[in-house]
């Protein structure tokens, strides 16, 4: 029998895989990969506690979360997309307007 | 409240009536004549009511509480209307009166919107003239003092376009500040020995003060400056940079004598501190003598009659000082007569030949009479000649200062009564009688202006008559011997006049060149104005200098510094802000490992 922990040892490393793309790819689009990435880990957190502790609120939940990022990802990409058009690249290094 | 108290406040109310009409109505002050128009009608109801005070005889003390506190109001508002305030508001009304019609043609050139701003302040002059005069108490007083002295500031700077006039009413102001400094202090110091203002309260219980001589010598150092003593007389000639009918009103017969009013008003105050009164009357007698020997070589006619006004206020001081305070105060109101005419008979002829300089007029007695006429009246008034009104008065003071044994001042004044006769004259024959003449065609003034000369010249006459008939009433029998000397004196001087500047039997030159020493100080006014400069830029520049280094090297380097620092560290906090969303997301990754490892750690 497979426990808890190693359902939250998988999510843990799943969000740091996720965490690590953030912070490293240089392309939006791997971005936005590794935010769902992070995402997901929540989701085997949510589901794993739901299922060792026999409450269906938690596989509830992520359904909600799947519908809610699918639309996170359609407005992530549309921006992308927009960004795109209008400096001709998606390299995270070159957007930086904000730069003081 | 009867007949008796509604008189005398009318008196007040009308002129504060007036100012405070053309203050607020502008179209009414721009008007500029009708502005003079309301404040003359308003004047002359002031005048006919004194008039009535003064036919009655009413003796009011009315008081109002003001600042009420527990135990008793800290001070109160009122009238003291007895012989004293009814002669001054006599004198106040009559020569306010008389100087408004004349300004009315005087500045008939001005901007009506500036003739409606001289009547404005015409207006509140006379209403604090007359609160002044009227003061029961010493802190009243105070207060109207300071307007008087406001005013006198405004209508010095009537020609505010003018940097000399600016200058003037500047100095005018802060030098008799000095003095007023003073004043308060002493006022404060009294009050604080005794628990009253009022001059009835603080006759009974001044005996008992500790203290009194400094506390009365301070109240005295506000007389020293309102009413041109040595040593703050030097604002007082400048002030004629002022209209000359201003500084008939207020520069010789009324606010000037503020202080020797003051003085004889709380005469039973100095008389107990026999050392302070030996101090008026000596300061009394050397300004005296100062300014007269400075009105001798003077060549502005405004200014000649500036200094003998200077003069005559240290006459009047002497005999306060002297213990004679009745007749300085005779001589106040003599003086204010005839010092009033000689100014405005001076600004007749300055309105005709449209200079100060009396070495640019001459033969103007053959144009223009009536002034000559009243001037020399004037003239012989201030000279001391009988029956005229200022030879009583002289002579009642010249008496008072002998009776005291002071000797010093007594030879002081009498010195400066043959000075006196002296410039007076010589300003007469050179002005009016001299062989060079006026430059135009110099011309009587209008009637409006002669008016009040004519009254003035009359009066000065009259009154002098009529001390002649009823006697002076002064403290003692003046010796025998004092009405011969005081018109030898007076002849005297008229003589040298004649000889060196009529007859050119002495040549003014030679005089000049003998007393060189003199001659070039007083040329110089001793000196005190050069002081006062040297004073100025030594120690306020210098203080100022000081101050501003502070400010601009200290307060302002410390901010100079922080707001560097703030540059600086803006500077490189920028690097931080890349611009990149990665970097900011390691920044919160970062935080959250931190509180991940502060949660583990230390709680």
């Amino acid at each position: 029998m497979i426990g808890l922990s190693a359902y939250l040892t998988l999510a843990a490393l799943v969000f740091s895989i996720g965490l690590f793309g953030v912070l490293t790819r240089r392309n939006a689009i791997g971005i936005l990969l590794g935010i769902e990435l992070m995402l997901n880990a929540v989701n085997i957190n949510l589901v794993a506690f739901a299922r060792f502790s026999g409450n269906v609120t938690g596989l509830v939940f992520t359904l909600f979360t799947i519908s809610i990022t699918v639309a996170e990802v359609a407005v992530g990409l549309a921006i992308v997309i927009a960004i795109f058009r209008v400096r001709r690249t998606v390299e995270a290094d070159r957007l930086d307007l904000l730069r003081g | 409240m009867g007949a008796s108290v509604w008189l005398p406040l009318s008196v007040l109310a009308l002129p504060f009536v007036a100012f405070v009409l053309l203050a607020v109505v502008a179209p009414l002050r721009r008007a500029g004549r009708p502005a003079g128009l309301v404040s003359i009608v308003a004047m002359a109801l002031a005048f006919a009511a004194a008039v009535t005070v003064w036919t009655r005889g009413l003796v009011v003390e009315a008081t109002w509480t003001w600042l009420p506190a527990d135990g008793g109001p800290i001070a109160s508002v009122g009238l003291l209307v007895d012989s004293l305030s009814t002669a001054m508001l006599v004198l106040v009304t009559l020569v306010s009166l008389l100087v408004q019609v004349y300004s009315l043609a005087y500045l008939h050139d001005e901007p009506p919107a500036s003739l409606g701003r001289y009547y404005t302040y015409q207006s509140l002059f006379a209403f604090s003239m007359l609160g002044l005069v009227l003061a029961p108490g010493f802190l009243q007083m105070f207060m109207f003092w300071e307007l008087v002295g406001l005013c006198s500031y405004l209508l010095i700077g009537y020609w505010y376009d003018r940097p000399a006039a600016a200058r003037a009413a500047v100095k005018a102001f802060w030098i008799t500040k000095l003095g007023d400094v003073g004043f308060i202090v002493g006022i404060v110091l009294l009050w604080a020995a005794t628990g009253t203002f009022e001059f009835t309260e603080l006759f009974e219980k001044a005996q008992a003060v500790s203290g009194l001589p400094l506390i009365m010598f301070l109240i005295y150092l506000g007389a020293v400056g309102k009413s041109a003593q040595f040593p703050l007389h030097v604002w007082l000639p400048d002030a004629m940079e002022g209209p000359t009918p201003v500084s008939a009103l207020i520069h010789a017969a009324t606010m000037v004598t503020a202080g020797v009013f003051m003085v004889t008003r709380a005469e039973p105050l100095f008389a107990l501190v026999p050392e302070v009164l030996t101090l008026i009357a000596w300061v009394g007698a050397f300004t005296a003598l100062l300014a007269a020997t400075m009105a001798c070589v003077e060549g502005d006619i405004k200014r000649v009659l500036a200094y003998s006004t200077v003069s005559q206020l240290g006459y009047m001081m002497a005999a306060a000082g002297a213990g004679a305070a009745q007749a300085g105060f005779l001589h106040l109101l003599t003086h204010g007569l005839f010092k009033a005419l000689l100014f405005l008979a001076a600004g007749a002829v300055i309105h005709a030949v449209g200079t100060n300089d009396v070495f640019r007029m001459g033969g103007l007695f053959r144009a223009m009479p009536q002034t000559g006429i009243v001037f020399i009246v004037g003239t012989l008034a201030l000279a001391g000649v009988p029956p005229l009104a200022g030879f009583f008065s002289k002579e009642a003071v010249l008496g008072g200062v002998w009776e005291a044994h002071l000797t010093g001042p007594f030879l002081m004044l009498a010195l400066t009564a043959l000075l006196t006769a002296f410039y007076m004259f010589r300003v007469v024959f050179i002005a009016f009688f001299g062989r060079a003449h006026a430059a135009g065609h110099p011309h009587e003034a209008p009637w409006l202006m002669r008016g009040p000369l004519w009254i003035l010249a009359l009066l000065t006459v009259l009154v002098g008559i009529s001390l002649a008939l009823g006697g002076v009433e002064g403290p003692e029998e003046s010796p025998g011997w004092l009405a011969p000397l005081s018109v030898g004196l007076a002849l005297v001087g008229f003589l040298l006049a004649w000889a060196m500047y009529q007859r050119g039997a002495i040549a003014p030159a030679r005089v000049a060149a003998a007393l060189a020493p003199l001659d070039y100080m007083a040329r110089r006014r001793y000196g005190l104005d050069a002081l006062y400069g040297g004073l100025y830029r030594g120690l306020m520049l210098g203080f100022s200098r000081l101050v501003g280094w502070v400010d601009r090297y200290l307060v302002d380097g410390l901010l100079n510094v922080l707001s560097a620092l703030t540059l600086r560290g803006g500077h490189r906090l920028r690097a931080i802000q890349s611009g990149r969303a990665q970097d900011y997301v390691y920044g919160v990754a970062f935080g959250v490992l931190l509180l991940f490892v502060w949660a583990q750690l230390w709680r």
